[in-house]
């Protein structure tokens, strides 16, 4: 039975998460490369919009949500929306359209390529990217979307809880993110030119968009305007809230100065952190999740990453697969059925075995994800060439791939 | 004639012009530069990572000036100039080959007032 109130918010929602890619995504990476190649960076996130707004329609839905084929993957049977009808669909919504919920789920698979793009910024070949994202979102996102969400998918009956997806999104584009750097090398001149942000306030409306438009992402994903989006929204905010803080007070201590790009990134990293347990955790287990992602990704972005001296130029991986990762784990620690009767009861609230199916979970997305972006990445290196040329690279992207410049050189 | 280049900071333009002013030199251009001497950059820290030695903001003043303009042209920047801190910049003396007036066609000293 349909419930319109239900169906106003998974509306806006819908709303709220396609702005997450365009414009929050857009200009938090824009803002943070060189000027160069501020459109470029835009574009992939523009670009992977229109991209899989079709291929989700055509068959991108029926394959993350369809027909169960041996618990791994959806069948094409809803290939073009076929048997997508408005009737709810009770295994995943029973209160609103099943279009709606499919168009829902689309704003997710729209944003998940687009965050890898962060980790090859200002160096890959925009053709070789569009082929990478359209084979990587159904080769990749769709099945693990299935394992986690789908109807007969083997994480969802194995009761690992993903409620917005800190797997299906910010684990399996984190970690191919990693991938990504590894196998296309560091930008020309990293660790001796300069490479700050060019535009620090367009990351900040980034940051504030997608902390907006996350609402949507997390409480959206309630299906419903109920009590538990209630506690979804609550949880967002304040797991973004204390993340934020942290990451600026870790600075104020270890650099001197609190930064603005780390109050963001923080905040980020908690927005990451909730997502997979937003409808599971009580607003004081927010705070702990906040508190703790933001020292964990901090280190990884500040410290092992410097250390290591791989190039995850934009900290895809640093930000989206380890605070991904932390947050399917605390998960594991926070979840209180109380919070949401259909969830379950974590570590601190006296199950141990969540935990582990957590583990399971962030671990199987993660060693497929790795396996496929690898073997994608070193095909299309064979006949596409991944990277941009040399002088391409020195030139900068927006001119050499897009023939456009985004800022005059006269005021 | 001479060209005279001064590199200043940008703080100080204001009075610079209004020290020109008083001695009657009213032409002149000026652009925002990027660059450094002594003073070293300020350092600046993004996730982490510190960047120092970059480079200020600066503001470089050109005037192209007769001969018997050259020293109070010199004196009345230093005049608007000066602080006393290291950064308070540098002015160069170019030896100008022509100028050219492009409304009329004037060259030479007729042309640079």
């Amino acid at each position: 039975m349909i419930n319109t109130g239900d169906t106003a918010w998974i509306l806006i929602s819908t709303a709220l998460v396609m702005m997450m890619t365009a414009p929050g995504l857009a200009f938090f990476y824009g803002g943070l490369v060189r000027r160069k190649n501020v459109l470029a960076t835009m574009m992939q996130s523009f670009f992977v919009l229109c991209l899989l707004s079709i291929q989700w329609i055509l068959w991108g839905y029926s394959l993350a949500f369809g027909p169960d084929i041996g618990h791994f993957i959806g069948s094409l049977a809803w290939f073009g929306l076929r048997g997508v009808t408005m009737a709810p669909n009770p295994d995943y919504a029973a209160t609103i359209p099943h279009l709606l919920f499919m168009v829902y789920q689309m704003m997710f698979a729209v944003i998940t390529p687009a965050l890898i793009t962060g980790a090859f910024a200002e160096r890959m070949k925009f053709s070789t990217y569009a082929v990478f994202t359209l084979v990587w979102a159904t080769l990749v996102y769709d099945p693990i979307c299935h394992w986690v969400w789908g109807a007969g998918g083997w994480l969802r009956n194995m009761g690992a809880l993903d409620f917005a997806g800190g797997t299906v999104v910010h684990i399996s584009s984190g970690i191919a993110a990693l991938v990504c750097a590894l196998v296309l090398g560091k930008r020309r001149g990293y660790g001796r030119e300069p490479m700050s942000p060019h535009n620090l306030p367009l990351t900040i409306l980034g940051a504030a968009l997608l902390w907006f438009g996350w609402f949507g992402f997390n409480a959206g994903s309630a299906l419903g305007a109920n009590e538990l989006a209630v506690w979804a929204f609550i949880a967002t905010n304040t797991s973004a809230a204390a993340a934020g803080l942290t990451w600026m007070f870790i600075e104020w201590k270890v650099i001197g100065k609190p930064t603005i790009l780390g109050g963001a990134t923080g905040a980020v990293a908690g927005l990451v952190a909730i997502t997979p347990a937003a409808g599971f955790v009580s607003p004081l287990s927010a705070i702990c999740i906040g508190v703790l992602v933001s020292i964990v990704c901090y280190t990884a972005v500040a410290v092992i990453k410097l250390k290591f001296g791989y190039d995850d130029s934009l900290d895809a991986f640093g930000v989206h697969g380890v605070g991904g990762t932390v947050g399917a784990l605390a998960t594991g620690l926070f979840a209180q059925k109380i919070i949401n009767s259909a969830g379950n009861n974590g570590l601190f609230f006296g199950n141990a075995n969540l935990l582990l199916t957590q583990a399971i979970g962030a671990g199987a997305a993660m060693i497929y994800s790795i396996a496929v972006t690898f073997i994608l990445l070193k095909i299309l290196d064979a006949v596409m060439g991944l990277r941009v040329p040399d002088e391409e690279e020195v030139v900068g992207l927006d001119i050499t791939q897009h023939e456009e410049s985004a800022y005059t050189l006269l005021d | 004639m001479k060209l005279i280049v001064a590199i200043l900071q940008p703080e100080k333009l204001e009075d610079v012009l209004q020290e020109l002013d008083r001695e009657e030199i009213y032409l002149k251009t000026v652009s925002n530069v990027l660059g450094c001497g002594r003073q070293k950059g300020h350092t600046e820290v993004y996730r982490g990572r510190r960047e120092t030695g970059n480079l200020l903001k600066k503001v470089r003043l050109e005037i192209g000036v007769n001969e018997k303009y050259v020293e109070p042209t010199i004196r009345a920047i230093i005049r608007g100039a000066k602080t006393g801190a290291i950064g308070d910049g540098k002015i160069f003396v170019l030896d100008l080959a022509e100028c050219v007036r492009i409304r009329t066609g004037e060259r030479g000293g007729e042309a640079i007032g």
